[in-house]
């Protein structure tokens, strides 16, 4: 196996606020491949925006990263200086967001906005980086690109900003992408062509791919492999086949239980008992012990890592039968 | 583009329709200029070819008709006071005001902008809370008094500043203008800090507050993913976005401060319009201040039609014609 292009170990991000710590990242450790797709899940509030803004040191006070490490082809991020950080952004990890019409500024061309992206990291004309930016445009599938590249963001659709915002994050190529729900706010239709695109647009360039997602079901379809959050940690991750085939960790049971497609018709869907709990209170051990049906004694402790192959979960009682 | 500056063109004829009626009935309540003009001595044939002269002896309504008819071919009337066209004299006491006005708000725009974006970028450091006290002190105080103190500090008491006047002028377009020599520049310091200080102080809130709710944005959080530099994100990210409240009060100010520099002037005897209207209440001198108020009413129309059409340009949402 070769290097993984972005290895992150023991990130701990925390909110330090007036009500408490809010630890919404706390030990998070996986490892990407060029080319892959990892699809990171969980309910809302369970730190993935977090997680997602950590790799790219976007984390602004209250917040801090306070324990772990982000290595990009081998260079720690945690710790950099503001300058050589933002010369990594947009160049070696870009991110996109989930509303293109929140993350576009709204009184700039496309044009500007792209030749000001080109411009933070390569020092090309005017007329230059404007082509780059109509080439980007062309690969994510802006018809006319050349034209319409002087327009608006009001001007385009929900959809075609969406495809504004990854070519701006394709510009430079970066190794990894991370996309924090980008087709959440989008139409039904729109959000599975996007996705698509997004795998191929991934495939071709080689870059890795993190895919965040409430929705275990989107991930599904795209990810080659899933993460599981909770409570700010990852509880279970491994390809996708095996984790929804045979779910390890109780958490992803529950969640697989309510997804739609596994409803047994004329039933109401199986929900995970209980709420989300609040991160200024943290169970002690397990965060999901409050809700599991497995729960005893022991998960008053921290459960360790447990490993098999390419997966990993942390539980004391995790679910061994096989489904299929 | 075109329909839209036809429409508000149509909009503001009757504005100034309104308005010149307005004010033509308020001034005729404030008093009656013939104990003025006429001398307590005068016989009654006298007084009466005075009054019939003027036509102060016909209705309300036939003097505001005689009025808005010469209003129509360009004539305001005469000043009763200086007995020369209202409009040459108002024009010839316009460019000190103008001159005046002009430095002041650009002034507080050009150093009250920058200062606010700052204390809205680090809304907790001590040069942002100092910005935010001075802000404060401009807003509170009330402007006579600064510019006492502005006089007696910088010309009584230093010896630096001159107290007042225009000073030296230089004549273009046949009339004078102070900030084209040294010693009018000087002339214009004073009274123009004076008259910026609360503009400033304004200019600082308003691009504090929004460069404050821009940086939280996800359209920043988005520029910063891309790797954009701070200081390219708010020259060209921010300073865009908060443009459009900007020229709103940059407009509203600049009319107002036209309009009404009142005090400053007197204060520093600059010899402005707000001085002259002051003068002209004082002695009733009904067609200048007739003519004064309604050409106020058009430069308030005239910057107003003028600001929106730079937010279109600012805008691109409010532009017609959309693809
Ligand atoms: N700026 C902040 N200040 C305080 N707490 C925050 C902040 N941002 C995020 N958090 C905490 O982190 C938790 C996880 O947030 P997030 O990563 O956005 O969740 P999601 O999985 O829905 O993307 C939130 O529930 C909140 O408690
Ligand atoms: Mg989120």
């Amino acid at each position: 196996m070769t290097a993984p292009v972005l290895a992150v170990d023991d990130l701990a991000t925390h909110f330090f606020t007036r009500a408490g710590v809010a630890k919404a990242v706390d030990g998070v450790s996986f490892a990407i491949q060029r080319g892959e797709v990892l699809g990171l899940v969980g309910e809302s509030g369970s730190g993935k925006s977090v997680t997602g803004f950590s790799l790219l040191g976007l984390i602004d006070p209250p917040g801090r990263i306070v324990r772990g490490s982000v290595k990009l082809g081998g260079e720690d991020m945690v710790g950099l200086s503001r300058e050589r950080l933002r010369a990594l952004r947009g160049k070696r990890i870009a991110m996109i967001f989930q509303d293109p019409m929140m993350t576009l500024n709204p009184v700039l061309s496309i044009a500007q906005q792209m030749t000001l992206a080109v411009h933070a990291h390569e020092k090309v004309s005017q007329a230059e980086a404007r082509e780059r930016a109509i080439r980007a445009l062309i690969r994510v599938g802006i018809p006319a690109a050349a034209r319409r590249i002087d327009d608006y963001p009001h001007q385009f659709s929900g959809g075609m900003r969406q495809r504004v915002a990854i070519a701006m994050a394709l510009l430079h190529g970066p190794d990894v992408i991370v996309a924090d729900e980008p087709t959440t706010a989008l139409d039904v239709s729109i959000q599975a062509q996007i996705l698509t695109e997004m795998r191929e647009l991934a495939r071709e360039t080689g870059a890795a791919l993190i895919w965040i997602s409430h929705d275990l079901a989107t991930v599904s379809s795209l990810a080659d492999r899933i993460a599981v959050m909770y409570a700010g940690r990852i509880v279970e991750e491994g390809p996708t086949a095996r984790v929804l085939r045979d779910p390890r960790h109780p958490y992803t049971r529950g969640l697989l239980g309510a997804l739609p497609s596994r409803a047994v018709p004329g039933q109401a869907l199986p929900q995970i008992p209980g709420a989300t709990p609040s991160l200024l209170r943290l169970p002690p051990g397990c965060p999901f012990s409050p809700r599991c049906p497995n729960a005893d004694d022991a998960c008053r402790t921290e459960p360790p890592r447990a490993t098999e192959g390419a997966r990993a979960w942390r539980c004391h009682h995790p679910v061994m039968e096989r489904a299929a | 583009m075109l329909g839209f500056v036809i429409q508000r063109l149509m909009q503001a004829a009757a504005v100034m329709l309104v308005m010149s009626a307005l004010v033509f009935i308020g001034v005729y309540a404030i008093g009656n200029p013939i104990d003025v003009l006429i001398s307590p001595d005068a016989d009654q044939h006298t007084r009466a070819e005075v009054i019939a002269r003027f036509g102060l002896d016909r209705p309300l309504w036939e003097q505001y008709a005689t009025f808005l008819g010469r209003l129509l071919q360009g004539d305001m009337g005469r000043s009763f006071v200086f007995g020369m066209p209202v409009l040459s004299l108002i024009l010839s006491r316009l460019p000190a005001t103008l001159e005046l006005t002009l430095l002041a708000v650009i002034s507080a725009t050009l150093i009250g902008v920058p200062l606010g974006m700052y204390a809205g970028y680090k809304p907790h450091s001590p040069v942002s809370k100092a910005i935010m006290a001075l802000s404060v002190l401009g807003f509170s105080v009330p402007t006579f008094w600064v510019g006492i103190l502005l006089i007696f500090g910088f010309a009584v008491q230093l010896g630096i500043l001159p107290a007042g006047g225009r000073g030296q002028t230089v004549n273009v377009l046949g009339v004078g203008w102070s900030f084209l020599t040294l010693d009018g520049l000087k002339h214009l310091a004073l009274p123009a800090f004076n008259l910026s200080l609360f503009k400033m102080s304004m200019m600082i809130r308003l691009s504090r507050a929004g460069t404050r709710e821009i940086m939280l944005s996800d359209t920043v959080k988005f520029a910063r993913a891309a790797g954009l530099s701070e200081r390219v994100i708010l020259g060209r990210h921010v300073l865009k976005l908060i443009s459009i409240p900007i020229v709103t009060v940059f407009g509203l100010e600049l009319g107002s401060t036209l309009a009404f520099a009142v005090v400053t002037e007197t204060i520093f005897s600059w010899p402005g319009v707000g001085k002259l209207i002051i003068d002209s209440i004082s002695t009733l001198d009904r067609p200048v201040m007739v003519a004064y108020l309604v050409l106020v009413a058009f430069l308030f129309i005239i910057i107003n039609l003028s600001v929106d059409l730079v937010y279109a340009t600012l805008d691109p949402r409010l532009r017609k014609g959309r693809g």
